[in-house]
C-alpha cells in the first residue's frame, strides 16, 4: 500500500510551504487563466507573459491542496523563460508522467513492458517535478497534480496563434 | 434476519442509552475483520452503511418474490405488488404522513423529489416575477432546480442569510416573503450541522400566501419527523442517508396539491389510459412514478425505517447529540488553536452531529488524506454548497458526520490523526 512519504515528499512540502511565482500580472498584455477542479474546490489562476514566443513571466494565484499549489510552484519554475514550445512538451511529459503511471496502477504492474509510451521523457527531464510521481499512487489527487497543467495548457494554447 | 426488540440498547443502565458498540456489530462494512481493514466511518452525511436487516431484506425480496409490480396476475408479482405498497406505508408513517398510501411518492433520491416539484407544480404554478425563497446554506439539489427554473420562467431567487452564530437570520424575513409563492428550506445543514428551527418559517410563509417545501434528507434519519407539526407542504428525503439503499428517495405532498399537479416523468404506470390522441393520468401516487420502480430499494427502505423505529429515534437523536458535544470539547481540548468549527455550539435541539472544520492551515484534502492512511473516512470538499463556502470565506471545509453505530472511540481517533496532521505540515 502506498504510504503518506510517497505523497507528501519533502521538496512538494516545500513549494507549498513557500510557493514560487506567486501572485499575478497585469492583464492584459498578460494572458489569465482559472482552472477550477469542481470536486474539491481546487482553484489555479496563471498569468503568463509571453514575449516572441517566450514565457517571460508568469504568476500563479489560487487557492487549494498541498499538491495542486506545490504543481503550480514547480511548474511556474519549470517553465518561466522557456519557449511556448518547450513549455508545451514539458506540459505533455507531465502529463504523460501522471496517466502512464495511471495505466500502469491498472494492469498493477510497474514493470509491465510497453507500458511507458515512446514519448516520455524520463523523469530526469523533469527536474523537480519527478517528486509528484507519487501522486499517481494515490488516484483521486492526480486531478490535483495536473490542475495547473490543464490551466497553463489552456493559457498557452490562448497566447499561441499572436506569436506563431 | 436480526430479531426484533431493543436493538442496541445497554442492558441494565436504563432502555434510553443507545449502545453503538452493540448496534455495530449489525453492519457488516463496520466489521473490525473487514477485508481491507477497519474503518472509522465519520461519512454518514454522504451516505450512512446500512445494517444486515436491510441487505436481507432486500436480497429475501429478490429470492423469493421478484416479479414487476402493479401488473402480474401471477401469485409472486401479486406478492412483489404487496411488499411495494406497503414499504410505501411504512416509509410515510415514519414520517407521520396522515396518508401514507397516496402521499408517499418514490424518487430516485432526494434531488428528484426536489426537482419533481419543481417541473410539475413550481412550472404550472409560477410566473414571471414571483419569488422563491431559499436559504444560504441550501444543498446544491435544493438550489439548482430553482436556479434553473428562475432562469427559464424570469422567477426571483431570494436568501435567506445565515447570521455569525451559524443559524438563519430571520430579522427579514417577512420582507423576504413579500411576492414569493414558495420557501424551500433544509431543515438541517450538511455542512454546518445546523438545524433550522421551521416553525416561525412556515408559519410566516403561510401567512404571506407562500407554499413551504422542506429538504429533509439530513433530518429524517436523525430525529423523529411529525410532518402533521412540520406544517411544511413539501417533505422530501433520501434513502441512502438514513440506513436504506442506494437509488430510493422520498417526495410526500399534501393529497390536494398532488392532485392539482400535472405528472412529472411520462411512460409506464403513470397512467390510467393512453389513446393515440393523448392519455389519462393514473390515480395518486403512481401518477408521479413513471416506469418500473426501485421495488427492492423500497423494500430495503422499509426495512431500514423499521431498524431506525427499533432502535428508536430519540435514543439517535440523544446519542448524537452527546457524542457531538464530546466531539467538540476533546477537538477544541486538543487542537484548540488550530481548528476553526463552521457551525453552531452544541445544542440538541438546533444542532446535529455534522461537524465541519478549517485545520492547521492544512487544505482538507490534504486533512482527509492523512486521516485516510488510518482508516478515517471524513469528508473534504465543498460539499455540494457552494454559496455557502462562499458565506464562509473558503473553497472547502473538512467534514466529520456522526450516526447512532459511532462512538467515542472514533472521535478520539479523528482527534489523534489530527496531530499528525499538524505534525506532517508544520
Ligand atoms: C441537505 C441535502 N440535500 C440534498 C442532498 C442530496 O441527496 P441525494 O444525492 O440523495 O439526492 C443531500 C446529500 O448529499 C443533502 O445533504
Amino acid at each position: 500500500m502506498a504510504g503518506l512519504e510517497d505523497l507528501y515528499r519533502e521538496i512538494i512540502l516545500d513549494h507549498y510551504r513557500s510557493p514560487r511565482n506567486r501572485g499575478d500580472l497585469p492583464s492584459p498584455p498578460a494572458v489569465r487563466v482559472e482552472g477550477f477542479n469542481p470536486l474539491c474546490g481546487d482553484e489555479v489562476v496563471v498569468y503568463l507573459d509571453v514575449v516572441d514566443a517566450v514565457v517571460v513571466d508568469l504568476k500563479i494565484s489560487g487557492q487549494g491542496c498541498s499538491i495542486s499549489q506545490s504543481s503550480a510552484s514547480m511548474m511556474s519554475a519549470a517553465v518561466k523563460g522557456r519557449s511556448v514550445e518547450e513549455a508545451r512538451a514539458l506540459v505533455r511529459s507531465f502529463k504523460a508522467l501522471m496517466s502512464i503511471h495511471e495505466a500502469q496502477l491498472e494492469t498493477d504492474d510497474a514493470d509491465a513492458p510497453g507500458a511507458a509510451g515512446p514519448d516520455v521523457l524520463d523523469a530526469d527531464a523533469l527536474g523537480e517535478l519527478a517528486a509528484l510521481q507519487g501522486v499517481v499512487k494515490f488516484p483521486v489527487r492526480i486531478k490535483c497534480a495536473t490542475l495547473p497543467w490543464n490551466t497553463l495548457s489552456q493559457g498557452l494554447d490562448e497566447v499561441g496563434p499572436a506569436t506563431s | 434476519m436480526t430479531g426484533g426488540g431493543d436493538v442496541g440498547a445497554t442492558r441494565g443502565t436504563g432502555p434510553e442509552r443507545l449502545d453503538p458498540r452493540a448496534l455495530r456489530k449489525e453492519f457488516p462494512l463496520l466489521a473490525p475483520d473487514r477485508p481491507g481493514g477497519p474503518v472509522v466511518y465519520l461519512d454518514s452525511a454522504a451516505s450512512s452503511q446500512r445494517p444486515r436487516a436491510v441487505l436481507e431484506a432486500m436480497d429475501e425480496y429478490y429470492t423469493t418474490t421478484h416479479a414487476n409490480v402493479h401488473r402480474g396476475v401471477y401469485a409472486i408479482a401479486e406478492e412483489a405488488t404487496r411488499r411495494y405498497e406497503a414499504a410505501r406505508v411504512a416509509v410515510g408513517r415514519f414520517v407521520r404522513a396522515p396518508r401514507p398510501a397516496t402521499e408517499i411518492v418514490f424518487t430516485k433520491n432526494v434531488t428528484e423529489a426536489i426537482n419533481l416539484v419543481a417541473y410539475t407544480w413550481a412550472r404550472k404554478e409560477l410566473r414571471p416575477g414571483d419569488a422563491i425563497l431559499v436559504s444560504e446554506l441550501e444543498h446544491h439539489a435544493n438550489l439548482v432546480p430553482w436556479l434553473m427554473l428562475a432562469e427559464e420562467r424570469g422567477i426571483e431567487l431570494r436568501f435567506l442569510p445565515l447570521a455569525p452564530d451559524y443559524h438563519l437570520d430571520l430579522t427579514d424575513l417577512d420582507r423576504l416573503l413579500d411576492g414569493a409563492r414558495l420557501v424551500a428550506l433544509s431543515a438541517a445543514s450538511n455542512v454546518l450541522g445546523t438545524v433550522v428551527d421551521l416553525e416561525p418559517v412556515v408559519a410566516a410563509a403561510h401567512r404571506a400566501g407562500a407554499l413551504v417545501l422542506v429538504d429533509g434528507a439530513q433530518l429524517a434519519p436523525h430525529r423523529p419527523v411529525d410532518l402533521g407539526r412540520v406544517g411544511a407542504d413539501f417533505f422530501g428525503f433520501t434513502g441512502h442517508k438514513m440506513l436504506g439503499p442506494t437509488g430510493i428517495g422520498v417526495l410526500w405532498a399534501r393529497e390536494e396539491l398532488l392532485d392539482a399537479m400535472p405528472p412529472f416523468l411520462g411512460g409506464g404506470e403513470m397512467i390510467r389510459d393512453v389513446r393515440t390522441d393523448g392519455f389519462t393520468s393514473n390515480d395518486l401516487p403512481w401518477k408521479f412514478e413513471a416506469g418500473t420502480p426501485p421495488i427492492a430499494e423500497a423494500v430495503g427502505l422499509a426495512a431500514a425505517v423499521e431498524y431506525l423505529e427499533r432502535v428508536g429515534l430519540e435514543r439517535v437523536h440523544a446519542h448524537e447529540s452527546a457524542l457531538t458535544a464530546y466531539a467538540i470539547d476533546r477537538l477544541r481540548d486538543a487542537h484548540g488553536e488550530q481548528l476553526t468549527i463552521f457551525g453552531p455550539e452544541p445544542d440538541p435541539l438546533r444542532r446535529s452531529g455534522v461537524i465541519s472544520f478549517a485545520f492547521a492551515g492544512v487544505h482538507p484534502h490534504d486533512v482527509a488524506q492523512v486521516l485516510d492512511t488510518r482508516g478515517i473516512c471524513v469528508r473534504a470538499g465543498h460539499h455540494c454548497a457552494k454559496p455557502l463556502m462562499r458565506c464562509l470565506g473558503v473553497g472547502a471545509t473538512t467534514r466529520a458526520s456522526l450516526y447512532l453505530y459511532n462512538d467515542e472511540d472514533d472521535v478520539d481517533a479523528l482527534v489523534d490523526g489530527l496531530a499528525e496532521v499538524r505534525e506532517l505540515f508544520a
